[in-house]
């Protein structure tokens, strides 16, 4: 059991609900001090039955029952959707919260990167900066006084070193906050979602950096949304839903099967039931199931690079509404958002009556290479409500019709298609 | 139920950079809920003394940027204060100063009151001005009340200054009791430490507190013997009036830099008893209530 860097058993996180509420008032502690003893009265008279759901419905837990083991030197990637709990178990393993249950051991000096630029001080130039900053995440002033001019290169940043911080560019902000962050050098690493700073190739080099990092024996516990970075950076993957561990090991197999989120490929021209998919908001109108074609039956109406799809969406509204926006959206593998197809995009709403409706949504032309993709619902307002929410509902797969007329192609000729034309003048 | 945490040790590796030192003395944590008292975790406190160190010296370099005066405002604060005290007090209500001239024993006074009131506001306070660094780092989180009380301090050796300057002007040459000086600094930090570790982990809690400190430091002004001296405190009272520690750290100030005839005696004891059983209190509150910061704040 010493030969693992991380060893969680049980770990468990509970809110009670009020909890979460800001600025709590002393007068608030006082008047629910007076109140609930007849609360408790109440709820004597009414039955006992009553009670407890009063206790369950205030309590929440973040995660629950997460056992995990992470060995040395090893890195390993975290998924899930928002609210899983991914936060809060990298909260509980760097010690900024404690957990309600359970127990975790980790072997060697930690060092978590919830945040990029944590105690950054506007007013304080680059240079403090860097020794704050390198202070508050857990260095030591000779070590940072040792990587200084690395730091210092890494974020490109040399001519404003002893300008205040908040003279300088979003962009040159972030760049510093993380350059500090990547110089950071303890045996475990934890690392939240913030590798999305700066521009593309900035977030290219903090790749770099962190898989220099995992390749050098240090282990590392990696958050992200980034599904190409966790598949780049980690061999092992968890993922988390509704704050269970439900599964972990090889990364590709997790990735795939939380992209395509337990449903796998469907095929067209039959409905989908999507009534049980996991998702988000609040429900009073949802999807139940989807019907997709390319219209071309003589390729059993699969989609196709350049051609049209259509979807039927079924929706169940509990009122008569009219809503902003429907959208269907097409994702790689890797989670990227490819195409969105929003009713919002061309200002026209869809009016939903109370029960069952049908609504008719076609892409005219799909300019997605062959592969497989995941398809997305969302439903509601703009500035509004978020009514349905589905990431991942369901696979499909884009079929070639054109190649065997006009040409080769491969995979690696990237995502999306266009229309284009040749000519030669001499 | 209350989520509690027990850290068992937890040793750095001396050098973080060497794989081969460090595996050497593997530093392991376990992280578990538990309740009961932990230890004051000062061994820690100690391991994390350069983080203290600077947040000190980032509280100390941010606290007059932008301003025109700069660091004159710590002598304008606690000089323009004892015009107004000499001037109300001392000349119109002609309150008595035991035979030293009235300036000189109210400003004596007023800086480790200004100290105290100063580093009682910014540690009360300073949790939740670092709310980032709460929810998003692990550190023992004593270090934030103390850095706050501790970065006060420079103000008080600026304005320390003047003090000397009006020693010299009113030609008083303080006794070899002056060696005591270091004592009551200690003892002013203290007790802003002990208070400030109870309100700053209330104020987490109930943000009464910040409406509170404005109330609580200027009637603990009043309590407090600076614009008069605690010879108007019948004899026997004497003992109960150093209840308010403050009592204990102005009256010493006096008698160490101004040479009154009288130490400060039973008063002085039952302030440094007083100040340690709080700060004790408040170091045990603060560490219970610690592992609660994170959600709360």
């Amino acid at each position: 059991m010493s030969d693992m860097a991380i060893c969680c058993e049980g770990l468990s996180k509970r809110y009670r609900i009020g909890e979460r509420q800001r600025y709590k008032a002393l007068r608030d502690t006082l008047t629910d001090a007076i109140y609930a003893p007849t609360r408790r009265l109440r709820s004597m008279f009414n039955g006992s039955a009553n009670a407890t759901v009063a206790i369950a419905d205030s309590t929440f837990w973040a995660i629950k029952d997460i056992s995990f083991e992470v060995e040395h030197g090893e890195a390993v990637g975290i998924i899930g959707h928002n609210g899983a709990g991914k936060s809060t178990l990298l909260k509980i393993l760097s010690r900024i919260t404690k957990p309600s249950e359970g127990e975790a051991r980790i072997n060697g000096r930690v060092g978590s990167l919830l945040e990029v630029g944590t105690g950054f001080h506007p007013e304080l130039t680059g240079r403090d900066n860097i020794y704050l900053n390198g202070a508050i995440l857990g260095m030591k002033k000779a070590e940072i006084r040792r990587k200084f001019d690395e730091i210092v290169a890494f974020a490109e940043i040399d001519k404003f070193i002893d300008t205040p911080v908040k003279r300088y560019s979003s962009g040159m902000y972030v760049r510093l906050a993380f350059a500090v962050a990547a110089h950071l050098e303890p045996e475990v690493l934890i690392v939240d979602e913030v590798l999305a700073v700066g521009d593309a190739s900035f977030q290219k080099k903090c790749l770099g950096k962190m898989g220099d990092v995992a390749n050098k024996g240090r282990t590392v516990l990696f958050v992200s949304h980034n599904m190409s970075a966790i598949q780049r950076l980690c061999a092992r993957t968890m993922l988390l839903e509704g704050g269970r561990l439900t599964t972990y090991g090889n990364t590709a197999d997790v990735v795939s099967s939380y992209l395509a989120n337990g449903v796998s490929e469907a095929a067209p021209v039959s409905w989908i039931n999507v009534a049980q998919a996991s998702r988000s908001g609040t429900g009073e109108a949802r999807f139940l199931a989807v019907h997709y074609s390319s219209l071309n039956e003589a390729i059993g109406f699969r989609p196709y690079t350049n051609g049209p799809l259509e979807f039927s969406l079924t929706v169940e509204s509990d009122a008569l509404r009219s809503v902003e926006g429907i959208s269907v959206f097409l994702s790689d593998k890797y989670g990227t958002r490819l195409v969105n197809a929003d009713s919002a995009f061309i200002g026209r709403s869809v009016n939903l009556h109370k029960g069952l409706n049908v609504v008719l949504l076609k892409i005219k032309e799909l300019y997605l290479n062959p592969g497989m993709y995941a398809i997305g619902l969302w439903l509601g307002n703009n500035m509004g409500a978020n009514l349905d929410y589905i990431e991942s509902a369901f696979q499909i797969e884009v079929v070639n019709l054109e190649s065997e007329g006009f040409g080769i192609r491969s995979n690696e000729d990237g995502v999306v298609t266009c229309h284009f034309d040749i000519s030669v003048t001499n | 139920m209350t989520i509690q945490e027990q850290k068992i040790n937890r040793t750095l590796a001396d050098s973080p950079n060497d794989l081969s030192l460090a595996a050497a003395v593997v530093p392991s944590t376990i992280i578990r809920p538990s309740s009961g008292w932990a230890s004051l975790g000062l061994k820690e406190l100690w391991e994390y003394r350069e983080l203290l160190y600077f947040l000190i010296w980032r509280d100390i370099k941010v606290r007059y940027k932008q301003t025109v005066l700069g660091a004159a405002w710590a002598i304008i604060q606690p000089f323009f204060m004892m015009i107004v005290f000499s001037l109300f007090f001392g000349r119109l209500a002609g309150a008595p100063s035991d035979g030293i001239p009235y300036p000189i024993f109210v400003y004596c006074a007023l800086l480790p009151w200004q100290l105290f009131a100063h580093a009682l506001t910014e540690s009360s306070n300073s949790l939740i001005a670092n709310e980032r660094l709460i929810t998003k780092v692990y550190f023992p989180r004593l270090v934030i009340p103390i850095s706050a009380v501790l970065a006060g301090l420079v103000d008080f050796a600026i304005a320390f200054v003047i003090l000397v300057a009006m020693m010299a002007y009113y030609r008083i040459v303080p006794t070899l009791a002056v060696l005591t000086l270091p004592l009551f600094i200690i003892l002013a930090v203290m007790t802003s430490l002990g208070v400030g570790l109870w309100l700053s982990a209330l104020n987490v809690q109930y943000r009464d507190v910040r409406y509170t400190l404005t109330f609580l430091t200027q009637v603990w002004l009043f309590a407090t013997p600076v614009a008069y001296s605690s010879t108007l405190v019948p004899e026997r009272w004497r003992a109960i009036y150093g209840l308010n520690p403050m009592a204990g750290v102005v009256e010493g100030f006096r008698w160490a830099l101004l040479g009154k005839a009288q130490g400060p005696g039973i008063l002085l004891a039952v302030s440094v008893s007083v100040v340690i059983l709080i700060l004790i209190g408040g170091v045990y509150y603060f560490q219970r209530m610690e592992e609660t910061f994170a959600d709360l704040v």
